[in-house]
């Protein structure tokens, strides 16, 4: 994780990406047809985050980029996640403490 | 490598007067273009998040909705959007080495892809006009389905299903359900309408990105010192990417197990 000038993944590692990519979608779309239970929308997501995870990485360099760049990103997440589980944690709430 | 012969002069023409340097220039750029995507992640948030209370909420006819979607388009779309990114990031890679004419044939072929990703979003489109599930009019008018061959009529058993399960309790409280899981289907359409339609709009402003990317690579000295305009629009290629990767599981594989 140098901060390197200008360092950027070498061709190798973007066709890799692609692989694992592709191998996310495939394993996505199969496992989505086994019934898991509750696991079917854990493993798709899961799945997911890691898809996303690797090509902002990779494919947007992140991986090579300055502290600010990785903060700024690490913001944007922690408020996605901040709009996500506060809205949650009131829809999912309601109605289980009966009103007096 | 050779390039034009104003290689290191006494600054790089690309160089604005308020930076000192080319990596000071191009780290901020970076990062104007990272907080630019950000308020776009809270846009499509602000989606995913209602989305997600719906499902829960109305997750039988969320499950409904979601398996009447043909699942093979949306996988051969995701597929075609992955390898878009592959060329958007050897674009990037050719225009840091300074490679002009590679630049431009990885974001042609990028443009090649972005567009048939939204031939195939037209044709599933279609398929859900067809079917009237495109809410608002004449949504719900399930018994059209059987006229289209190869479309399960999904929603339409699960209409029938419900019905017959409230049936057994009270006749009115049957005519009720089914009349409410058929809304609630409404609903779902709605977000899939609006999620896939604000994403296929991302594409046509990347398309058009992309066409003006071509002649600034042909017009700038784009090599290792300067090829900002190519890094930025392959991050917002990259972003639009990443939406879809959320989308596919969330819209298309909500339950396809059969096992209700």
């Amino acid at each position: 994780m140098a901060e390197e000038k200008h360092a950027h993944p070498t061709h190798k590692v973007y066709y890799l990406v692609f692989l694992a990519l592709v191998i996310g979608t495939v394993l996505t779309w199969r496992v989505a047809f086994i019934d898991l239970g509750p696991l079917n929308p854990v493993i798709a997501l899961t799945i997911a985050c890691t898809k996303a995870t690797l090509v902002i990485l990779f494919f947007m360099h992140i991986w090579y980029s300055s502290t600010l760049t990785k903060i700024t990103i690490a913001a944007g997440v922690f408020w996605l996640l901040i709009l996500i589980t506060l809205s949650l944690t009131d829809y999912l709430t309601r109605g289980i403490i009966k009103p007096l | 490598m050779s390039h034009s012969p104003t290689t290191i002069p006494e600054h790089h023409p690309a160089l604005v007067h308020q930076f000192d340097s080319m990596e000071q220039q191009r780290e901020a750029s970076t990062f104007g273009m990272w907080v630019f995507l950000l308020t776009e992640i809270m846009m499509f948030g602000g989606l995913f998040a209602a989305y997600l209370i719906y499902r829960i909420k109305y997750y039988d006819a969320f499950v409904a909705g979601s398996t009447s979607i043909d699942v093979t388009w949306g996988f051969v779309n995701t597929l075609v959007l992955i390898g878009s990114s592959l060329t958007m990031a050897l674009a990037v890679s050719a225009a840091q080495r300074g490679a002009r004419r590679g630049a431009q044939l990885f974001i042609v072929l990028t443009m090649i892809l972005g567009t048939v990703f939204l031939g195939i979003k037209g044709i599933e489109y279609h398929q859900k006009y067809v079917e009237h599930h495109i809410p608002g009019g004449i949504f719900g008018r399930f018994d059209a389905v059987s006229n289209y061959p190869g479309q399960e009529p999904n929603i339409a058993e699960e209409v029938a299903k419900e019905k017959e399960r409230v049936e057994k309790l009270s006749p009115e409280a049957a005519e009720q359900a089914s009349k409410q899981i058929a809304k609630q289907t409404e609903i779902f359409f709605c977000f899939y309408f609006a999620m896939t339609g604000l994403h296929a709009l991302h594409m046509i402003i990347g398309l058009i990105l992309m066409t003006w990317l071509l002649v600034q690579v042909q017009r700038l000295n784009i090599g290792p010192e300067y090829y900002t305009p190519v890094e930025l629009s392959g991050l917002y290629w990259h972003f639009v990417d990443i939406v879809w990767i959320y989308l596919f599981p969330l819209l298309y594989l909500i339950n396809r197990t059969h096992a209700k």
